[in-house]
């Protein structure tokens, strides 16, 4: 799993590479556990080739959003993979996260 | 055709058997999102056993075999340690709590049991198995 931080003006995208498992997810959570996260508008999570998620991986966003929600940032997914998609709707994540088909999307979101 | 792997119980194993679970389903005709979808139960479950019935200690291992019965499904996944680890009751996870709480675990086992058409835990002497059934057409 690689995890590659784009920091623009008031966006960070995080691009996803590989599975994200109960071995891997400590370099997510890592990454959206660090305080200045917060200082950003939005997160954008860029799915594109994020093959696999378990709920190891699912855990690191679900303990982090309400984080993010209090300190006003906007956590969208975009890029993502139906296969992974089908894994959120599963639980029913997909109504409580912002998933979005584009980069475009995620933007405006 | 059957097909088994051995595993130490370390969750770096977890990518080898996800690998052999796909590697056998490929050689069927099926969706990218069915095949996911045992890989992830598998996965799951495996990672269970590695962390919570066996704390991640190598040198203890599981046993998985993967059979077909036509279009039946068949895991088995067999806990070599003397930790008897049975799931509880299944219960419906409130995400919109989960999400409230910051809970990082807790949804594993609801992911597997939505899965499979057949989850069982049981024990064979003093280990652990667990069988899941799934029919792939």
């Amino acid at each position: 799993m690689k995890v590659t931080a784009q920091p623009s003006a008031d966006t960070l995208t995080l691009l996803l590479d590989g599975e994200l498992d109960a071995s891997s997810a400590i370099v997510l959570d890592t990454e959206l556990a660090k305080p200045d996260i917060l200082n950003y508008r939005k997160v954008l999570i860029d799915c594109a080739k994020l093959s696999y998620i378990s709920s190891a991986g699912l855990g690191v966003f679900i303990s982090h959003l309400q984080r993010f929600q209090d300190a006003n940032v906007k956590l969208v997914f975009f890029n993502m993979q139906e296969k992974v998609f089908n894994v959120f709707e599963i639980l029913g994540l997909d109504a409580l996260m912002t998933i979005v088909p584009s980069l475009t999307e995620a933007e405006a979101a | 055709m059957k097909s088994a792997l051995r595993i130490a119980c370390s969750r770096a194993n977890l990518q080898q058997v996800r690998d052999f679970v796909r590697n056998y389903l490929n050689a069927r005709q099926l969706s990218e999102k069915a095949v996911n979808q045992v890989v992830l139960a598998v996965d799951e479950v495996v990672a269970n056993f590695i962390i919570h019935a066996n704390g991640e200690d190598e040198t203890q291992f599981l046993d998985l075999k993967l059979d077909f019965d036509d279009h039946d499904l068949n895991v088995e996944i067999a806990d070599n340690g003397d930790t008897i680890f049975q799931p509880g009751p299944h219960k419906d996870p409130d995400m919109r709590a989960y999400i409230q709480e910051g809970r990082k675990g807790g949804m594993g086992m609801t992911l597997v049991t939505r899965l499979m058409d057949r989850v069982e835990f049981f024990t064979r002497g003093n280990h652990t198995v667990c069988h899941l059934s799934k029919h792939l057409a």
